[in-house]
Formats: C-alpha cells, structure tokens, sequence
C-alpha cells in the first residue's frame, strides 16, 4: 500500500518529498495551473464555498473527504491506484512480460501524444464549462458542476505528473502548453475540436456529461489496461472519479425528462411551462451521442493496431479477462463500410486495426442502457415518449462513415433526404433560443429551476435542501 | 501505352486558381482515383496519378503562365497538408515501378526547383496540419516553408520509425544540403515520428517560418506578394502545351515499339533492347524570341525534347525488361546547329530560356535512366548540338569510320545542358583534363570520325567491315549482365567529379533506398513496411551491415 502524504503542498501517494527534482518541477508548474484556474477556469465563484469531495487516497471506500472549500484552495493531489505486486503485460505482442515502470525508449514519443491528447481534454471541459455557474438550476448542480471542475483539475495534474516524471525537458513543456491552450482559441486551441466550443447551457452540460465524458471514461478504461503501468494506475483512480460526472449528466438529464413527464401527466403542455420538451431533448441527445462517437478516432485504424500491439492501449475491461485472444490475431472485425455508388458492405479487417470499433461498441452498449433506463422512468410516469440512441453511422464526421448521410435509424440516405430531416433530428436554432431562454439561475436553497426536478437524494447523503454553496 | 498527359481542366489532386503574379496551388487527393485500384489516397495521401498532375502544373506554369512569379503551394484539406507518398499502394507495388515512382517524384520535384533557379518562379509551401514524409518533402522542394503554429501542424520524416525505409524523394539530403540543418538535430527529427512544430522546427531550421493560424493566410500571401515584387516581369503571355501522342508502331501489337513525330522507339524484346532514334528539325525554325513566341510548342526544339521525355517515361514504367536502348541520330546537323545558335541569341526571351531549360532536364532524366545506353554513330547520323550531348551522356558510344558520319559540337555544349551534378557532359568526359573539356567547348569543332576518336569522342571507330558484328556482339554482351550490378555500375560511373544536392538525392536512392527497399527488415514478410498498418509488429534481423 503506498503512503499518502496529504499534510504535503501537494498532497500525493507517489512520495513526492524523496524525489527533489519532480517536486520541484510540480511546485513550478502550480503557480501557472491556479493562474489558469483563475483566468479561464469557473467565472466569478472562486470566494463561494463549496461542500466539495477531495480525493485523499486510493483505497477501497473512504478515499474521498467531504467539505466547504472555496475552489482555489482545493487540494488537488496526485494519486495512483496501489501497485500489483509482479504485474505482466496481459495483452499484445509482449504478453507475459513484467509491465514497464519507466517509459520504453521507442514507444516514449508516442506515449508522450497519447497523455497530451488525454491530458488536454481535462482543462478543456473546464474552460468549456466556466460561465455555466451563472445559470446553474440549483445549489445543487452548482455544487455538482463544480465538483466536476475541480476533478478535471485533478486529472490535469494526474497527467502533468506522468509528464514530468517520464518524459524529461519534453514533457515539461507539454505540461505547459497544456495550459497554454484554450478552449476555442483562435490561434492556440485544444487538441481535439470537440472541446473546443463553449457548454453554455445546462441541457448540453448533462448531455455532455453524460455523452462525452462517457468516451473519457472508455480511453481512460483503455489506458488503465496499459503496459505501462504508471499510466495505468493513473487511470485507474481518475475512473472512481468520472463516474461522478457521468452520473451527474445522467441524473440530470433523467430529472429534465422527469419534470417534463410529470407536466405531460398533468396534462399541461411542458414548453408553455418552461420545461424542456422531450423531442427537443431527443435532438440534443442525438447531437451529442454521435459527436462523442467521433471522438473513439477511425474504426479501421493502423494507430489503433499499433496502440494494442506495442500494450499501450487495451480494450475495456481486457485486464478482467473477458476476451478469448488477448493478443488479438486470431480473429477479424465485421465493419459496415459504405460505397460511393450507395450501398453499404460488410468487410472483414483484422481486429487489432478494429479496437476503435470495438471500444465504441462497449460506449454504445453503455449509453443504450442510459436511455433504458430514462424510459423505464417514462413508462413509469405514463408517458409513451421513448428516447433513442441514434446508430452509430448517424451525423459522423471522423471514421468510416463521415462524408456519408445516415439517418437515425443507420439507412443510407441522399443529401436531399437529409436536409429534409436536420431540423427533426438535430438541434435547431428555435430550440437553442427556446434551451437558452430557460436558463436562469436558482441560488435559492432547495429550490429547482422550472424546468428540473429535484434529486432523488443529495450529495454525500447531506439533504436535498443543503446549502451546497455558500454566496460569502 | 500511359498517358503521362494532364489537363488542368480535368485534374482529379490538384486544384490551380490564377491570379496575376501569385498563383495558388492547393492539393486536394481525390482518394477514390489512385493511380492503380486498391488503395484509397486517404489524407492527401499521394501516388503516381497525384504526381503526373504534379509534373504538369509545373509545366504549365512555366510555360503557359509566364506572368506567375510565385506559386503558393497548400492544402485544399482541413486534416493535412500532405501525409506522404500512399503507403499501400507503395506495400503493394513491384519493385521495379516502386523505383521510377521514386524518381519521377524526384524528378518533379527538381523541376519546381529548377523553376525558381532559371525561370524566376519562386515557390512558398502554406504547410497546416500533418505534412508527412512525402509531403514534408514537397515542401522541402520550396523555396520557403511556412507553418501554421498550433498544436496539430507539424512536418515530419517518419520512414525510418514507423517503416523501416527512407524518405524517398530527397528528404535527407535536403534537410542536410540545402537547409543545412545541423546533422545531430536531422537526426533527431528523423527518427521521430510525429516531426516538430512551431517554434522547434523553426529553430532548428526546417521551416522557414511559423505564424499563428488566424494570421497564416494573409502572412502567406503578404509573403507571396513581397516575393513576386522582387522579380522580374517576363511575359503575360503564355504558350499552351499540347498533349503529347506517341502512338504505337503497329497498332495490333504495341510491344513492338511506339513513335511521335521526332522520336521513335523501337522494341526488340527477345533482345531486351530498345533502339530510339532522334529527328532533327524538318521544317525551317523561328529565328528571333517574337518568332518563337508566335510559332508556339510545336517547334522542334521543344517538341522533340517533350517527346523524348515521354518514351524515356514510357521505356521506365511499361518496358521494365528492356535493358539495353541503343540510340541513333537522323537528320540535318547544319539546321540542328542553326536552331542552336538561335536559341542562344535569343536566351533572354522567357520562351527561349524555358525551351532551353526543358533541353537541359530532357537530358538530364536520358542520364538517368536505370539502362545501359550505347550510341550507335553511324553514316545517317545527325550527331550534332544536343544529339550529340545525348550521345555523350550514353555509356558507350560506337562510331563508324565513314565520312559521313561527322560529329559536331554546338553552342549548348558549354554550361546550357547541365547534368544532374552542374558540370558539362564534356567535363564530366574529360575530369583528367579539364582543359580538354574546355576548349571542345570554346571551339565547337566539327570532327570527322578520325578526329572525333581522337578529340576522345567516341569509345571505339568500328571500320564498315566490321560494324554489323561488333556492335551485335556489343549489344548481345551488355544484355546478358546482371541488371542490378549494371545499375549500380552505370549509375556510379556516369557521373564523375563531386556531387551536389541534386544528384546526391539520385546516388541516395539508388544505392541505399533501393537496397532497403528490398531488405527483409523492410518489404520481407515480417519487415516494417509489409508489416505497417498490419496487426503483428515488424521483426527485425538485428545484424548491421
């Protein structure tokens, strides 16, 4: 079990007070992170206090402690998950070795990328994020939005730590330039363009939460099955903490449709009453579904191939054993490839150039058990609306099927049938006035915006009407 | 036979926008035409369809668009400027056809270099996003790199990391030779695969400049302007090429050889050998730069240099089995001469000196053939001016002792032709007595064949008696050798004196390009190359040679 030195400036199991030269490296780099926190990070609420978790461990259970903070003194640490003792690589062309605890010399550069481009989505969402405090519909989503914030700090620093550990001069500057970028900036922006334009409403927070964050979880899976066992253990524990911020996205969504249901029930006509309809929301949820779809990369990719081969990346849940052939050479991928002249083929590639695929396939499996349950609420609440997942041939714009037009459904379709369909299947201008014009703050204790039931249950077993922020 | 004729108008890679001084280049890979079926030119990825268009952008700018002084070379595609020559198709093609898409990417490549040397084009390559290997090497074919400086724009070489090879088309010898980047940074960037960006690969010297995205365009273009106002104003007229129509000897079978109107092929292919025989001009010729500017592309000089270049492209991709091309001269010296004359005096004209200088690459890429080539002087012969430089530039030269059979040298002998290393072909002759070379030159004597044998101008005067036999024997003998050592023979003896950047890139990829090519670590099954994008790593034999 590692040692957790939480009275340190960082606090951190990695025994950063024996390692000088990192310790001074980090100590270097913080000034620059609460800069950045404080120029582009959550606008105007760093003197609240927020009843905010901190992660101050790795075990099982009572790894997180709750309290007030006011976010620029949050304690944003760095913790790996506890090492296995003799762990072997378990997948790949080097299957049985000892995993690696210093960086192989010919896989350094494109390790290097693989940790930016992770790396880079975390300041990314909170830079995406920052205005949506002005509009929250609770004490309760704020809080939750912010607890979102300041763990996607922390998995910053989870990053910048591999960075300066294992990659010398380079990877410090990496560390850098990830604060140097910005969300939607014209000269320097993020990496991937995904994470480049602003979450200005809570519809597209809990759709992107949901969505979105979901794809973060599926690569940190991956990640966390990587030989390179630092990686690993890093991506481990950032996993307890993303499964917070998808069950936000979730249990947000799941309360916007809920209050629209109970109007439906009443009779009352949800849009007149400030609610958000659920064919509107169905167009969000197609919108963000296939976008965070194109964030898995191509399906038939020899990156991927690469990834897997070299034991970089697993698949989900490879580590659990639940594939046959760990290396992956036995068998191929059936891909759905359309043609120019309309039609839609079938092709066998070998698997390993098909892990993108098949990641995406553990993603939709999950989403599709999301928008089950948000039906079951429905059906519980006697309304017959039933929420879908578009296919994953729907609206792409990376891999196989960008530069194609299929319907929700995954028909092939000519431009003019799509045109005719956008504004039925995707957000139209009307419904982002109509999403905006809902969005107003509610501070008031125990009080919900319009369009949003309340929770089930609060946060850290504290009362729904807990005053989650305090306005000092 | 293949058409090597493009037309803009029907260009499926490139997209050409004319507008007065600066013209704009954006490469735009239609990935569904590749040049063969089974790849797709994915990400400006590109191959010999790509290039072919390539070649004749650069022709028709010279030629046809004399006002355009710079061209801006970009990417019409948002996710890469270039990721490099197409890796399948090059995993899936001979060896053979592998080599002279090499050399024809290269030979393209020069031009657009040659193009800012002598026809005051001056290029600037707009590099955004990747610019790999193949593209890098475009870019490094510029006159100036400009990068976007972002997260994403980076140029790289990433053979020798992810493939096992070399950059093909002259990349190492660029970074070294003409940007001068320091060795021990070349080899750095070399074996890193995702390249440099910003402000690195501008300090390191392998850009020329970095600007931010929002401003790229218009610093770019402001670049460009800057540039075309530093040169001279030629013509704002251009000439037109017409395609280029060698039609096959006999229709019914067309491995019998081929024609135009001053070229023709003959193919023996029991022999392995290919006989091209050179007309000299039939018709009177311009005399003055105006006359040669009305008279347009069909005059000889120019004609019968684009068609010789079509064969020897011909010969290269469709006839690999030919071995041996034997070539003859026929027609009028004292006309060839005159033509010559005039074109000298004439020189300044921006028509004159792009004729001239497609002589010269003509030329040039007859050195380069990967064939032995014997001339064969014999009584009809109109072994005068060019004719006789090409007889120069083959690697043995058999001459029959008969009166008619005069050899003359023109004015273009002097520095107007040079080869592939800069010096003249009688230089490169007579390396242990320059001034030999040089008063050959100064005097352009006309030589029977006694004095040409003596001046050092043939390799054997073969008396009538003895003609037929000796060149047969000569002939049936070089055929038999083992084409790869010819290869390597020819090519190290054809060029003597130092080398320069340009034949340095040539040297490179026959010798060791080529020997990785077909190295297991590279192309044996388990080797990098045929291993790429495979889902089994590459396995190395670990030996050094």
């Amino acid at each position: 079990m590692s040692t957790v030195d939480l009275e340190a400036k960082i606090p951190n199991n990695v025994g950063l007070r024996d390692n000088k030269r990192l310790l001074m490296a980090l100590e270097k780099w913080q000034p620059a992170f609460l800069r950045w926190w404080k120029d582009v990070g959550p606008s105007d609420f760093n003197r609240n206090d927020i009843y905010l978790r901190t992660a101050i461990g790795v075990g099982q259970g009572g790894w997180a402690h709750f309290d007030y903070v006011k976010m620029p003194d949050y304690r944003w640490g760095i913790f790996l998950a506890d090492p296995v003792a003799d762990r072997k690589i378990h997948f790949g062309d080097n299957i049985g070795a000892p995993v690696w605890n210093e960086v192989p010399g010919e896989m350094r550069n494109r390790l290097r990328r693989l940790i930016v481009t992770q790396g880079d989505t975390e300041p990314a969402s909170v830079e995406q994020q920052r205005m949506l405090g002005h509009t929250a519909p609770s004490l309760y989503d704020m809080r939750s939005l912010f607890q979102i914030n300041v763990e996607e700090g922390r998995h910053l620093w989870a990053m910048v730590y591999l960075l300066h550990t294992h990659f010398g001069g380079d990877g410090r500057d990496e560390a850098d330039a990830l604060l140097d970028r910005h969300s939607g900036d014209a000269d320097n922006p993020r990496i991937l363009q995904a994470f480049n334009y602003p979450i200005d409403n809570w519809v597209d927070f809990f759709c992107f939460t949901t969505f979105t964050d979901r794809d973060g979880k599926y690569q940190l899976a991956s990640l966390a099955e990587s030989s390179f066992d630092p990686l690993a253990r890093t991506t481990q524990f950032m996993l307890t903490e993303e499964a917070y911020h998808m069950q936000t996205g979730e249990n947000g969504l799941g309360r916007i449709i809920k209050r629209t249901a109970e109007l439906h029930a009443a009779g009352k006509d949800p849009q007149t009453e400030g609610a958000i309809p659920l064919e509107m929301l169905q167009r969000y949820v197609r919108h963000w579904a296939s976008a965070s779809m194109d964030l898995f990369g191509g399906e038939d990719s020899t990156n991927a191939a690469e990834a897997f081969a070299s034991g970089l990346k697993g698949r989900y849940r490879e580590g659990d054993g639940i594939y046959k052939d760990p290396k992956a050479l036995q068998q191929s991928y059936s891909l759905e490839v359309p043609t120019s002249d309309g039609r839609i083929e079938t092709k066998d590639i070998p698997l390993r150039r098909a892990m993108n695929a098949v990641l995406l396939d553990a993603y939709i499996a999950d989403c599709k058990r999301i928008v089950e349950r948000w039906n079951r609420e429905l059906e519980k609440l006697g309304v017959s609306f039933r929420f879908s997942l578009p296919d994953h041939k729907f609206n792409r714009h990376q891999g196989v099927y960008a530069g194609f037009r299929f319907s929700p459904e995954g028909k092939l379709i000519d431009a003019a049938t799509w045109e005719a369909h956008l504004t039925e299947w995707l957000p139209k201008q009307s419904d982002r006035d109509y999403v905006k014009s809902c969005m107003h703050p509610v501070y008031e204790r125990g009080k919900y915006a319009n369009y949003i039931a309340p929770p089930s249950q609060g946060a850290n077993n504290q009362p729904v009407d807990c005053e989650y922020v305090k306005f000092n | 036979m293949i058409d090597f004729n493009r037309h803009p108008s029907s260009y499926r890679h490139w997209q050409l926008q004319l507008d007065g001084e600066v013209a704009q280049l954006r490469m735009n890979v239609d990935p569904a035409h590749p040049y063969q079926p089974g790849y797709e030119l994915k990400l400006n990825s590109y191959d010999l369809s790509v290039d072919m268009e390539l070649a004749d952008v650069i022709q028709r700018l010279r030629f046809g668009h004399p006002e355009v002084k710079v061209v801006v070379v970009a990417s019409a595609q948002e996710r890469a400027f270039c990721a490099g020559a197409n890796i399948w198709m090059l995993a899936e093609s001979t060896h053979p056809f592998k080599v002279n898409f090499c050399k024809f990417t290269n030979e393209t490549r020069l031009s657009l270099e040659d193009a800012s040397r002598h026809s005051g084009l001056k290029s600037i390559c707009a590099v955004h996003a990747a610019c790999a290997g193949g593209g890098y090497e475009l870019a490094l074919a510029c006159d100036e790199i400009h990068l976007v400086n972002d997260n994403n724009s980076a140029v790289s070489l990433p053979e020798v990391p992810l493939l096992g090879v070399l950059p093909g088309t002259g990349g190492l010898t660029r970074i070294i030779d003409k940007r001068k980047v320091r060795r021990d940074r070349a080899d750095v960037f070399c074996t890193m695969a995702e390249g440099l960006r910003g402000k690195r690969a501008l300090s390191w010297g392998l850009v020329d400049a970095i600007w931010q995205k929002s401003q790229f365009t218009e610093k770019v273009q402001a670049r460009a302007k800057e540039l075309a106002a530093q040169l001279p104003h030629k013509s704002n007229k251009g000439v037109s090429l017409p395609t280029i129509n060698g039609k096959a000897t006999d229709e019914h079978q067309a491995q019998r050889g081929f024609a135009y109107s001053h070229v023709e092929v003959a193919i023996d292919a029991g022999k392995r050998m290919a006989t091209i025989t050179l007309h000299g001009p039939k018709a009177a010729q311009p005399s003055t730069g105006e006359a040669y500017e009305a008279a347009g592309p069909s005059v000889w000089a120019l004609q019968c240099m684009r068609e010789l270049d079509d064969a020897i492209l011909q010969l290269r991709f469709g006839y690999e089995e030919i071995g041996l091309i034997a070539l003859r001269t026929r027609g009028d010296r004292a006309a060839l001469l005159q033509v010559e004359k005039d074109l000298v005096k004439n020189q300044s004209n921006w028509f004159v000196n792009e004729i001239l200088q497609q002589m010269a690459r003509t030329c040039r890429r007859f050195d380069l053939n990967a064939r032995s080539m014997f001339a064969m002087v014999d009584a009809d012969s109109c072994c005068a001016g060019v004719f006789l430089e090409l007889t120069m530039g083959c690697d043995r030269v058999y001459l029959l002792d008969d009166a008619r059979a005069q050899l003359a040298l023109g004015p273009l002998s002097d520095g107007l032709l040079p080869m592939t290393h800069g010096i003249t072909r009688l230089q490169n002759r007579f390396l242990k007595d320059p001034s030999h070379a040089q008063k050959l030159a100064k005097e352009q004597p006309k030589m029977s064949p006694g004095e040409a044998d003596e001046q050092g101008l043939c390799t054997f005067l073969l008396d009538p008696i003895d003609w037929d036999d000796e060149t047969r024997i000569a002939l049936e003998e070089r055929a038999s050798l083992s084409p790869d050592a010819l290869t390597g023979m020819e090519a190290s003896l054809r060029f003597g004196g130092a080398e320069n950047c340009d034949s340095k890139i040539f040297g490179r990829l026959s010798a060791w390009q080529n020997w990785i090519f077909t190295r297991p670590n590279a192309t044996g099954e388990e080797g990098a190359l045929t291993r790429y994008g495979a889902p089994e790593s590459a396995k190395f034999d670990w030996r050094r040679t």
